[in-house]
């Protein structure tokens, strides 16, 4: 089983939610994550985002679905930390 | 999230909390002083029948009610597709599966609410003196006087509230809406007696 263990994302967002809105719904969208979130620029009506998360096991599907809702759009997957697992039993 | 916590998410997006305040505060005390005005009316002119005055004062609370919800909504509709419109722009994608589109429906409905309910209920507050007299309940002010106190507490009330918004003196804020609606009667006795 492979998990994924980190995550670096480049996000196109609106200004509402803020940063830390943002953060913690994708923080509630995965379990047990801690997210990171770096303004990288800001524009008129958006700003662009880099958001690193970390976890034990990371779903991805989860936290897209998270930035969708939000009005995010996620632009690229800039960096991933994966570690397979050997299944014992 | 609990409804109450979708409802505070969904102003903040779109930053209507201030929007939803001002509407409550503007209507609420023009549904207080047309109230005022119609009892005030009442009171200067031939003595009439209390079912005919509770009667003309619900019409006026309803129409003030339905002016305020349709004219919010369908304004605040325009804005808030505009404001969608806009962002979808800037996003370069559809929004209105995201947070934002359940804003730009539900939000002109929150603020119609406000808009319509706020004249609606200060009015219903109002005529309670006249509705518990009719049904023989022994006030102790004649009725449309009771009501007229009603709706400058009432008035009074909103004037603290304004006070609390702007972080200023309670107590003045809720005096110098409370002239006001003291200037009107006077204003409404004076037209009323010429």
């Amino acid at each position: 089983m492979v998990l994924v263990k980190r995550i670096v994302l480049d996000v196109l967002k609106p200004h509402q939610p803020n940063a830390l809105e943002f953060s913690q719904t994708i923080a509630a969208a995965c379990n047990d994550c801690q997210v990171h979130l770096t303004v990288l620029e800001m524009d008129e009506n958006t700003e662009t985002v880099e958001v690193v998360i970390t976890g034990n096991a990371i779903k991805f599907d989860d936290i897209q679905l998270a930035i969708s809702d939000m009005g995010g759009s996620l632009h690229s997957i800039d960096q991933v930390e994966v570690q397979s697992e050997t299944n014992d039993a | 999230m609990g409804l109450l916590d979708k409802v505070i998410f969904l102003l903040r997006i779109t930053q209507t909390n201030d929007i939803v305040r001002r509407y409550f505060v503007v209507n609420g005390f023009d549904g207080a002083l047309t109230m005022m005005g119609l009892i005030i009316g009442f009171l200067v002119s031939t003595p009439a029948d209390l079912t005919v005055i509770i009667n003309a004062c619900l019409g006026a609370a309803i129409a003030l009610g339905m002016s305020g919800f349709s004219s919010a909504y369908i304004s605040e509709s325009a804005e808030r597709k505009r404001a969608l419109g806009k962002l979808e722009d800037a996003m370069i994608q559809d929004l209105h599966e995201s947070a934002h589109g359940e804003a730009s429906r539900w939000v002109p409905l929150l603020i119609a609410l406000v808009n319509g309910l706020a004249p609606l209920v200060i009015s219903l507050l109002i005529l309670m003196p006249l509705w518990l007299s009719k049904s023989g309940f022994l006030l102790p002010l004649p009725p449309l006087y009771a009501a007229i106190i009603v709706a400058l507490f009432l008035v009074f009330l909103l004037g603290l509230f304004i006070g609390h918004i702007a972080k200023i003196s309670w107590l003045r804020s809720g005096i110098q809406t409370l002239l006001v609606a003291a200037l009107t009667a006077a204003m409404i006795f004076l037209v009323a007696r010429y």
